[in-house]
């Protein structure tokens, strides 16, 4: 033992604490100021590596988003069918059923959607060409999503790598159709279906000289599901008892909540808003089934849900973020003022994402520096 | 020379946000000395031990250690001190052995070999019951203590800290425990233990440091205290430690088991050959060994756990009509008409939603009611507010999510809810654990008042001293089985206490009877 009082004391600078709760202008605070110091970090970025003049990348990045009416109109639309995907996921992921199985799960409601454009008109009514288009393309997603649903309720199978793998199925499948339904066989294209017509296109909502009236509907309709899902998860008694099931089984079932039925019941309405999304995009947006329809939403959309916290009225807010994002990078990759490629884009877009991330740490934990009394040292 | 402590702390305050869970708290322990915190819920006994163990930094104040000043601010500082803690909610890998989980986390290189060879030298000191091969989810939760404490010691701590370490232990891992820790402070070493029984600090301790609403009240040396005297300095005022125990009112028959088989998933028995009674205005209380199969009995009857062959048949008190309870679920069980409540003893796993608030955890047993697809809101947030008023509970307010209350204050919402729903039948499993002195009292007393107003309660207990003086019958339960049941009043704690370690092998179906009648 020592006993040595005088001995100096070295003080971290810092601590960190973790935060009760935060109040909500704060935390709106600490986000925008993480958006400005990642813009000026990728000003920086940009001007010792490219060269290039920083502002000028920016100019072309709004441009890219919302330089004239039509890209304004794309930039929601594409913000509402990312949004509609990060609906589903989130319906899931609530529960703790960690769906990864967008893709599988849009393309199949696609595949649903387009079956319905090629073989029915004409022989079907109109009404009910949109009746069994719908019915059909809801239950497609349906199905690619209960299928691991089952298993996972009844086997208790890991729901992630299903999902998964039932994306793959699905891709191969979109593939070998289109490659049935080509319009030369063989060139794999199956180009747009009903162009005179226009049976089981969604319709446009306004006139000619309306620039949003293809665009129009297939909004609306995301809108209103935001709507429903957020009143859904958050007043509705299925939506409470998604809440308990995700936070603890034992406490489901001590209560009498039939865990599987949730669990079952989930997956289906999760798949089938997918499936939504699938028949948007192909009656709504490009009236034909590719490939690549789906357009990577199905993952896209994993972040959209997480960033938002699960909160369907913020992922609004996230994916029309990441679209913004997503167009501003196309522009500036085809830009021929600026000399960039989109692999550059992506690493804007990437820290851009990387620091809104981060800026989470920061909601959640609060740094202290320690000032210290004169006294010990 | 001069006196120097062990460990001193001076003035430290620790807020959080608006809540001061200490206060200019300044207290000190020797070495070679066992030092009890003691405190009601929420006094900020395990916020100022989490700041000498590196998991909070006080906002002021000091902490020495051998009379130099340090400063901690992560657990690694803290065993670099020669401090260590044992939580209440153990830290340790599942799938890694003990001696795995003992070195998990050191710097540099180790030798696995020598480490097991230390581990077994450190148990054999003090006398720990370990195997460092076994595996971590293997382990009773006594077992995965001794980890914990020979983690700490491991890593050559000198001042142990023990969070609430009895709370989940039988008597009789509890003495063990209480061998060890002397053991330690006859090695110079400072032991630093906070829990709630007045009985383990008046027979364990040197000294008592009180904590009162986040204030240091005074310590005490143990041998100069007693219960009252230890409970007007941790409430602030007298109160009265007695249970009243009145008749039952017209007992009649409620609940009758009869016969019950329960295989857990090996295919073994957890319960065999259990009849009993319960019956209304009556409490019975259930004896015996944690794990003997208080759980599976109190599930069989909730419904949560399959019965492989017996009865279990409910009086409905206004139709007399007999109901078949045997293989229903919850939900089948309450549209019987059954009003049955269960305070389970896991109260953040399973009885309570520890994400939610209060108020949506006041939902949890009536949100299906009514046809409306939407949830009423109105009426779990009057709940709320009313049990938060009436039992006292301290919260900022009716929408703190639970998990953030205090361990008391967490048992208040879960009970008042469960009685909120007037049962006819109300099963509670250690529903005082974690309590202090005062909001113990206060469930006995609350579920007094049930059995007057002709419930017939179960509880499930670990006391026997409150088993004796608050329950009019109590039955022992010895693995799985019943060794005996026994008259309240008349009965004393040696006679459970032996029938609780029967052998209840050579326990022939005769013992089953039940003897009060
Ligand atoms: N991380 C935290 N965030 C906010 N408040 C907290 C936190 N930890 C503790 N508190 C509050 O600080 C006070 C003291 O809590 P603490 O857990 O230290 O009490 P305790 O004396 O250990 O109680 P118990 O006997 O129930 O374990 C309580 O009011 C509690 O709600
Ligand atoms: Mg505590």
């Amino acid at each position: 033992m020592t006993g040595n009082n005088t001995n100096k004391v070295k003080d971290p600078l810092l601590h960190i604490i973790k935060r009760g709760s935060i109040v909500w202008w704060k935390s709106a605070l600490i986000r925008v100021v993480a958006i400005l110091i990642a813009l000026v970090v990728v000003a920086l970025i940009t001007l010792v590596i490219t060269g290039q003049n920083p502002i000028e990348m920016y100019k072309a990045m709004i441009d890219g988003a919302i330089g004239n009416e039509l890209r304004i109109w794309n930039l929601l639309q594409d913000t509402a069918l990312l949004l509609v995907v990060g609906l589903a996921l989130t319906l899931s992921f609530k529960m703790r059923f960690w769906n990864i199985g967008g893709q599988g799960q849009i393309i199949m409601g696609a595949i649903a959607a387009t079956a319905c454009m090629k073989f029915l008109p004409g022989k079907v009514p109109d009404f009910a060409l949109y009746l069994i288009m719908i019915a059909s393309a809801l239950i497609a997603g349906a199905i690619w999503a209960l299928v691991p649903g089952l298993f996972k309720a009844f086997l208790n199978t890991n729901e992630t790598l299903f999902t998964l793998m039932m994306n793959y199925i699905a891709l191969n499948f979109a593939a070998f159709l289109t490659f049935r339904w080509s319009k030369n066989s063989g060139n794999n294209v199956i180009g747009i279906l009903n162009r005179k017509t226009h049976a089981g296109w969604f319709p446009d909502i306004g006139g000619e000289g309306f620039v949003g009236r293809s665009f129009l509907l297939n909004i609306l309709i995301v809108f209103v599901m935001m709507l429903i899902v957020f009143v859904y998860l958050k007043y509705s008694k299925h939506g409470y008892e998604i809440s308990v099931v995700g936070e603890s089984e034992k406490t489901a079932r001590y209560i009498g909540i039939n865990v599987k039925k949730v669990i079952i019941r989930t997956v289906i309405i999760s798949g089938a808003i997918c499936g939504l999304a699938g028949l948007i995009l192909v009656s709504g947006v490009h009236h034909t089934l590719t490939t690549d329809i789906e357009g990577g939403r199905g993952f896209t959309a994993i972040i959209v849900s997480w960033m938002a916290h699960f909160n369907p009225l913020y992922m609004a807010l996230t994916s029309f973020l990441i679209v913004f994002l997503e167009k501003g990078a196309i522009q500036v990759a085809s830009s021929p003022a600026l000399n960039l490629d989109d692999n550059f884009a992506n690493i804007v877009t990437g820290i851009i994402i990387l620091f809104i991330i981060g800026c989470e740490f920061f909601i959640n934990y609060k740094i202290v520096f320690r000032k210290r009394k004169g006294g010990a040292s | 020379m001069e006196h120097i402590p062990a460990l001193e702390l001076k003035n430290i305050t620790k807020k959080f946000g608006s809540i001061v869970a200490n206060n200019n708290v300044s207290l000190s322990a020797e070495k070679g000395e066992i030092l009890a915190i003691l405190g009601e819920n929420g006094s900020g006994k395990t916020t100022l031990m989490n700041m000498i163990s590196g998991i909070y930094f006080p906002d002021s104040g000091q902490i020495f250690i051998n009379g130099k000043e340090v400063v901690i601010s992560s657990p690694k500082d803290a065993f670099d001190n020669g401090v260590g803690m044992i939580h209440q909610h153990f830290k340790l890998v599942d799938v890694l052995t003990a001696a795995e989980n003992i070195v998990l986390g050191l710097d540099g290189r180790f030798n696995l070999k020598s480490a097991v060879k230390e581990v077994a030298s450190i148990a054999g000191k003090y006398g720990f019951d370990i195997d460092p091969l076994k595996k971590i989810y293997e382990m009773s939760v006594s077992e995965k203590q001794t980890v914990e404490i020979i983690k700490v010691l491991y890593r050559n701590a000198d001042i142990l800290i023990l969070d609430e370490p009895t709370a989940v232990l039988t008597p009789q891992e509890t003495d063990k425990l209480f061998d060890v820790l002397r053991r330690m402070k006859d090695e110079g070493k400072t032991i630093i233990i906070i829990t709630h029984k007045l009985h383990e600090v008046l027979s364990l301790s040197d000294r008592v440091a009180v904590l009162r609403k986040g204030e240091y009240i005074c310590t005490i040396k143990t041998s100069e205290a007693n219960e009252s005297v230890l409970t007007e300095a941790m409430v602030g005022k007298k109160i009265s430690l007695n249970i009243e125990r009145a008749e039952p009112k017209d007992p009649v028959d409620r609940l009758i088991v009869q016969d019950l088989l329960c295989l857990n998933r090996e295919g073994t028995p957890v319960l065999q050959d259990v009849s009993f009674t319960a019956r209304s205005g009556e409490i019975l209380g259930i004896a015996g060994i944690a794990g003997s199969g208080q759980r599976e009995l109190l599930e069989a009857i909730a419904g949560l756990q399959h019965i492989s062959s017996g009865e279990i048949t409910y009086i409905d008190p206004k139709t007399d009509k007999h109901e078949n309870l045997r293989d229903k679920t919850p939900v089948q069980i309450r549209q019987l008409g059954v009003r049955l409540s269960f305070v389970p003893e896991d109260r953040l796993g399973m009885g309570l939603v520890g994400n939610m608030d209060i108020v949506d955890n006041m939902m949890l047993r009536s949100y299906g009611k009514g046809k409306s697809v939407f949830l009423k809101r109105k009426e779990p947030r009057d709940l709320a507010n009313e049990i938060i008023s009436s039992l006292e509970v301290v919260t900022p307010s009716a929408s703190t999510p639970v998990r953030r209350l205090s361990g008391g204050n967490v048992q208040k919402v879960l009970v008042g809810r469960e009685i909120a729903s007037t049962p006819t039948v109300l099963m509670a499993a250690y529903p005082v654990r974690g309590l202090d002195i005062n909001s113990s009292y206060m469930i006995y007393n609350l579920l007094n008042q049930q059995k007057s107003n002709g419930v017939a309660v179960i509880f499930v207990g670990e006391d026997l001293d409150v088993l004796v003086e608050l329950c009019d019958r109590i039955m022992i339960i010895g693995s799985g089985r019943i060794a005996g049941i026994v008259d309240g009043r008349t009965s004393t704690k040696e006679q459970i206490g032996l029938l609780m370690t029967k052998n209840v092998k050579t326990h022939t179906e005769k013992g089953t009877e039940d003897v009060s009648q």
